[in-house]
């Protein structure tokens, strides 16, 4: 099949074209300045962004540690039912993922708004209506919500190709169900927990929407700022491209902390 | 008349040398067997003169014509694949008509030669089957009918009975052989197995690590091999060094044989090859090679005896039985004595 | 007897209670997940622009969506790119997939890492890296730009689809086609594209529901004339707030659900095919 190979010659000019360069393009407009000199100006003025950095991380956190405190269990049920109800459920949690994002999230407005569904339900059982949208819990719900699924399926894929035989050694070796949970079946899920981890933080951390619409620019995050160069008011390329380049090194520094490129198995994201 | 010839072929891959400036000559409608270890080149050879792979240095000649640069589609030379690689998306007849059908041969036609090629590999019937809902012993056949739906003047086997039990290899050697007779196909078959060699070949080839060691009819290689690995590999054998001090005369295990080989130089260090079924046991006290007997193994026919004497370990296949920690000597008649050039 | 029998009737309570729970926490997940969606379908069918009062039932929220311009004309770009990128990128992706199986190691290992670039970093530097090369190339943004973007990151999801059908095949295969009389390109006709055929169509599927459901790599790199559905519901959700987007989404979902659907049949009809032809044999 050597001559086969030139199929895909197509594939790398356009990946160099599509791929490589831009992210070259990235680094590129991240140290010159608007007349295409070479500057360090753009990383030394992020000190101002200093705040919205430190709430994006925490942010994106908190966020990650309710995915994984919601989905771990949901994985572990969903392994033990029977194929039949996995396949159904699976299903359904899958399902959402699909349904168009911004969608998703308008809906929460239109139950967290000031009069929106929740407080007209407090409203009529006799108590005080909350404040819930435009803070910062409603940005981390926004994220729990749309990223769950990624923390979940992940997971779950360990947890069923799990070698039954193993959790029945336990047992057999004296081991009760809780500390066979705990001293067999949690670390052997750690690859998909970690791979878990990865897909909520990395569009936690980079999200732009969310925060905009249930965070209502109170809240302004990484994401928001990256846009805002690009797209927003405060033109300026240069500064978004050095703002991306530091948001790509802290993502890849999460990622090497979670042992990803260590695991063969990157499958398990998809 | 020579179908194919390899001239000084040499290949490496990733700067290993796989085969090592080999020859060879092919005679027309012969069982030719490439037969050595893993590794050995043999497959390397079958892909060469099928076309897959492109040697380095060296020609091919098909016919007398030069073909190296020749494509497998305009080669006169088909191939059973190992584990067979039949095509799942075709029915038993679709795979048999494949060679057919790249050529637009008329439907009528096609239905004819199939026909003939079932009958021949007895399949008749199976055409609707699914290749995949096949017995390896059926995938076989498929494959060799496809293979010779194209009257190839030369059909290539790399070990194509490795994947079945051994009661369906027994049967399929034989039917092979007949397949070979009947077509008159030139084959050129690639194995491990050295008593499959053996059985089916008109020639056998014997190769290791990147050259050919010896070329001849099955009973050359048993009875005169040319150094101790083919020995070894070519059945069991006990392999003691010597030294020949004259022509019919060898002196190992401390003493001095009679032998027919002759043509040494003087005392020229040998190996010298004793066939585990050509050693006879007897009383120790008058026996020129003796020892304890230190394990017995039942293989159905004989004993297998190790006894270990005289500075080697001997094995002994012998209808008789010792017991383990007796002592037991060693006969045996200057015929059964094979030496050879150190290699 | 009677005390055992206690103790087992304990244990068998314990043990309805725990499924009990576990089941009570997965439907618990379940509302979380679907409240909102069923939310916005049942005030797509609400006779009033509130958001959160009901007045009665009505079809008019999806009459008047099939009349509003700018929503129908980003359905028609975002129905073009969408085809048009699922098509391109099924070419590229699976003529890629053929020639990586047919590398070296290192080759492979180096082009994959490549390809897993755009799968496993944020769309956001995905979407500002490709419109820099816009800028800085002096592409005007549009349709094409749009296309292209699709395409980039459309291709390695048909890569990563196709490959391992490859993966799967008998490597001489393609040989034997060869050796029977094909020509490359028929051997690859007749013999591969048949047996990686079902990955082949996943991709293109794939690479579809991801052009249909993008947004941020679509506004960064489409102009104003060529807004896809998700920018329109972006910029409607900023400004104007009209039940038809709930009636949108209602639709919305109704497709990706039966597409869905559709893809995982596929799916399930591959894994069971070796299955059948083994039950064959017996």
């Amino acid at each position: 099949m050597n001559k086969a190979r030139s199929a895909a010659f197509p594939y790398i000019l356009w990946s160099v074209l599509f791929t490589v360069l831009p992210l070259l393009l990235v680094a590129y407009f991240a140290f010159t300045n608007g007349s295409g000199t070479f500057t360090l100006d753009n990383f030394a003025n992020l000190g101002e962004y200093t705040a919205v950095f430190v709430r994006s991380l925490l942010l994106a956190l908190i966020s990650t540690l309710l995915c994984f405190m919601i989905g771990y269990p949901l994985a572990y049920i969903l392994s033990r039912e029977s194929a039949r109800r996995q396949q159904i459920m699976i299903m359904l949690v899958m399902l959402p993922m699909w349904m168009n994002f911004l969608l998703r999230t308008y809906a929460w407005l239109t139950i967290l708004e000031n009069n929106g569904l929740i407080n007209r339900l407090l409203e009529f059982l006799g108590f005080a209506p909350l404040h819930m949208i435009n803070t910062q819990g409603a940005v981390v719900l926004g994220m729990v919500y749309n990223y769950l699924p990624y923390m979940i399926l992940p997971i779950y894929t360990v947890l069923i190709k799990l070698d039954y035989r193993l959790i029945e050694a336990a047992h057999d070796l004296g081991a009760n169900p809780a500390k066979t949970f705990f001293r067999v079946v949690v670390p052997l899920s750690m690859p998909g927990v970690s791979s878990g981890i990865t897909m909520v933080f990395m569009p936690a951390v980079s999200t732009f929407i969310i925060s905009k619409m249930l965070g209502g620019g109170s809240s302004l995050m990484v994401g928001d700022l990256i846009e805002m160069q690009f797209l927003g008011n405060a033109y300026d390329p240069n500064l978004g491209a050095a703002i991306s380049l530091v948001m790509m090194v802290i993502i890849l520094i999460s990622m090497l902390l979670m042992g990803f490129f260590d695991s063969e198995d990157k499958a398990v994201i998809m | 008349m020579d179908v194919i010839s390899l001239r000084n072929i040499s290949i490496s891959f990733d700067g290993e040398p796989v085969l090592k400036s080999i020859s060879l000559n092919i005679r027309d409608k012969e069982f030719i067997t490439l037969l050595g270890p893993s590794g050995c080149g043999k497959t390397t050879t079958l892909r060469i003169i099928g076309g897959f792979t492109k040697p380095d240095r060296g020609d091919v000649f098909f016919d007398g014509q030069r073909i190296n640069g020749l494509p497998p589609y305009k080669r006169h030379v088909n191939t059973v694949f190992q584990r067979y690689a039949l095509f799942p998306h075709l029915n038993v007849f679709e795979n048999i008509a494949f060679g057919l059908r790249i050529t637009k041969t008329p439907e009528k036609v096609v239905r004819q030669k199939v026909g003939e090629m079932l009958s021949l590999v007895n399949l008749s019937g199976f055409e609707k089957r699914q290749s995949g809902a096949l017995s390896g012993g059926q995938q076989q056949r498929v494959a060799i009918a496809r293979a010779l739906i194209n009257k190839p003047r030369v059909l290539l086997l790399d070990e194509p009975l490795g994947a079945l039990d051994l009661k369906l290899r027994k049967e399929m050697q034989g039917e092979l052989k007949n397949i070979q007779k009947r077509s008159g196909i030139t084959f050129i078959y690639v194995t491990h197995d050295q008593e499959e060699a053996l059985t089916m070949s008109d020639t056998v080839v014997v190769m290791n690590a990147g050259e050919i060691l010896q070329v001849g009819t099955p009973e050359d290689i048993y009875n005169e091999p040319r150094n101790a690995f083919v020995a070894d590999f070519i059945g069991e054998s006990n392999i003691i060094p010597g030294v020949m001090p004259a022509d019919f005369a060898v002196d190992f295990c401390g003493g001095r044989f009679e032998c027919v080989d002759k043509g040494f130089e003087k005392d020229e260090p040998v190996d010298i090859v004793l066939r585990p079924e050509d050693l006879t046991l007897i009383e120790a006290g008058n026996a020129r090679i003796h020892g304890v007997v230190r394990s017995v193994t039942f293989k159905g026919v004989h004993y297998e005896i190790i006894i270990e004497g005289m500075g080697c370990m001997w094995t002994v296949h012998s209808t008789d039985y010792a017991a383990v920690g007796t002592e037991a000597g060693l006969e045996f008649e200057p015929f059964d004595i094979h030496i050879m050039h150190k290699s | 007897m009677a005390p055992e029998k206690l103790v087992r009737r304990f244990w068998e309570s314990i043990r309805h209670i725990k499924t009990f729970i576990y089941r009570f926490y997965v439907w618990l997940v379940l509302v979380f997940f679907y409240a909102p969606i069923f939310v916005l379908m049942v005030f797509s069918f609400n006779n009033s622009k509130s958001r959160t009062v009901w007045l009665g039932f009505t079809f008019d929220w999806y009459l008047q969506l099939f009349k509003d311009e700018t929503i129908m004309h980003s359905v028609y770009v975002t129905l073009v790119v969408a085809v048009l990128a699922a098509l391109l990128s099924t070419v590229l992706g699976t003529a890629a997939a053929i020639g990586i199986a047919g590398m070296g190691k290192r080759q492979r290992a180096l082009i994959m890492n490549v390809t897993y670039i755009p799968v496993l970093s944020p769309e956001i530097i995905t979407g500002v890296s490709i419109m820099l090369l816009f800028v800085w190339s002096g592409l005007k943004l549009g349709m094409l730009t749009l296309l292209l973007a699709h395409i980039s990151f459309d291709v390695p999801f048909v890569i990563l689809s196709v490959s391992p059908k490859l993966r799967q095949l008998d490597p001489h295969l393609f040989e034997a086609a060869l050796d029977l009389g094909a020509k490359p390109m028929s051997a690859m006709r007749k013999v591969i594209l048949p047996q990686i055929w079902p990955g082949v169509i996943t991709g293109m599927l794939m690479a579809f529901t991801l052009s249909v459901d993008d947004f941020v790599i679509s506004y960064f790199t489409s102009g104003p004339t060529s807004q896809t559905l998700s920018i329109t519901i972006y910029a409607m959700t900023r400004k104007r707030v009209s039940p038809e987007i709930n009636a949108l989404s209602t639709l919305l979902f109704i497709v990706v659900l039966t597409l869905l659907v559709i893809v995982n049949l596929r799916q399930s009809r591959d894994n069971k095919q070796p299955q059948r032809k083994e039950e064959d044999v017996r």
